[in-house]
């Protein structure tokens, strides 16, 4: 199904420019116009579909949920919902204030808010359009694990104690878990979720059009002149080093799933091995400096510091084990 | 004179609701004072969680969304 972008890049390319094939420029091109035609068409009907459906989930019934939760069942929710649950980056600031004031230990809270960067319906399904179900799956896999672990490693080294000051008050004094009856479940009519989805649709395509664009970009660009088989000599599974290099690399590019997805694309056709690839992707997604230094709003410099390091540590782990059962 | 509170970390949308809703009172016709609040912990102690809130004389009217100019001009117009 997919096969019709390919064919409109062909067109383009090669028809109506008239480029000559296998030329460098002719096949960054062609990359380009596939993909983001690709993208930005299912990024369209998809979004539309997917917010249909989800519109009646908000943090607030997911505060809900995790409130009162035992806390090994709170990090496997917590990261679930953070991955499906939409909500703007920078209310992660509340969000975070709004779990911790209700009770909910600062790890699962974590678990939400780690996950939800890395898995959103825009990543799965530029994961699966372009690059298969089987990197998918991993991808969600990894995340998810990151989110769980990353959780539970938090609430052992009682993360709550290095929280800021009023955040700490907040938690101790666990209001209420009863806070569960006040949010009911909203039945929305058809017309309700069409306008949400709508409205979404519109929020979403406005935020992700230009990632998208500059992703495939650089995609095209990696794809088109970097020579076949550089990348797999020089940072291939084989150099240890290359996955703690990735993750350091991907902290400073600051971007979202949308943009770097097509990167990955591009790098793993040019055999940069599965684990690199896919921990300089997280790294460049879920390790960023702006999140971060929002994060010292409810956050003591240490537990930024812990947290951070956890991240890098377990990407670095995931590209090692990735990569080591990729090359058996 | 109403007060109106926008609850926010300063994102666009902060920006854009307090926009609007000085230009709903002045098409309505009611004075109002607009103020945004950022500070963390103040977000916090109205409940909020999705940002923009909107909070008038003191009660949360608001979360998570730019509020259309409907919403706005039932807020300021007296029942």
């Amino acid at each position: 199904m997919f096969v019709v972008f390919s064919r409109l890049a062909d067109l383009i390319v090669y028809g109506l420019l008239g480029m000559a094939p296998h030329t460098r420029a002719a096949e960054a091109l062609h990359f380009f116009i596939e993909d983001t035609s690709k993208i930005l068409a299912m990024l369209v009907v998809m979004i539309y579909a997917i917010a249909l459906i989800r519109a009646s989930l908000n943090v607030e019934r997911v505060r809900a949920v995790l409130s009162g939760q035992h806390r090994f069942v709170g990090y496997g929710l917590g990261a679930g919902f953070g991955a499906i649950t939409p909500f703007c980056s920078c209310s992660s600031i509340p969000v975070f204030l709004g779990f911790t004031s209700a009770g909910i230990p600062v790890g699962v809270t974590m678990a939400f808010l780690l996950t939800s960067p890395l898995i959103n319906e825009v990543a799965v399904l530029m994961l699966l359009g372009l690059l298969g179900w089987q990197m998918t799956l991993i991808y969600i896999g990894v995340g998810l694990a990151v989110g769980m672990l990353g959780g539970f490693f938090l609430d052992l080294i009682h993360a709550e104690r290095l929280l800021q000051p009023f955040a700490a008050k907040a938690y101790a004094k666990r209001p209420a878990a009863q806070m569960a009856n006040d949010v009911a479940a909203v039945r929305l009519s058809l017309a309700e979720r069409h306008a949400f989805a709508k409205a979404e649709l519109a929020d979403i395509f406005r935020r992700v059009w230009k990632w998208v664009f500059i992703g495939v970009g650089i995609g095209a660009g990696l794809h088109g002149f970097v020579p076949d088989g550089w990348l797999e000599a020089h940072l291939g599974a084989g150099q240890w080093w290359s996955v703690p290099a990735a993750v350091v690399l991907g902290i400073p590019l600051y971007s979202n799933a949308t943009g770097v997805i097509p990167v990955m694309e591009s790098l793993l056709l040019k055999g940069l091995p599965v684990g690199t690839t896919l921990a300089f992707c997280m790294s460049t997604v879920a390790a960023s400096l702006p999140e971060f230094i929002l994060l010292k709003q409810a956050m003591q410099l240490k537990l930024l510091a812990i947290l951070f390091a956890m991240l890098l540590v377990s990407f670095t782990l995931v590209g090692w084990i990735l990569n080591l059962v990729g090359t058996f | 004179m109403m007060e109106v509170i926008v609850l926010g970390s300063g994102c666009a949308k902060c920006t854009k609701t307090a926009e609007l809703i000085e230009t709903v009172a002045r098409d309505v016709g009611v004075e109002v004072s607009v103020r945004k609040e950022t500070d963390p912990e103040a977000i916090m102690n109205y409940g909020i969680m999705s940002t923009p809130g909107v909070v008038v004389d003191g009660e949360v009217k608001h979360s998570g969304s730019m509020p259309i100019r409907a919403q706005i001009e039932a807020w300021l117009r007296p029942a």
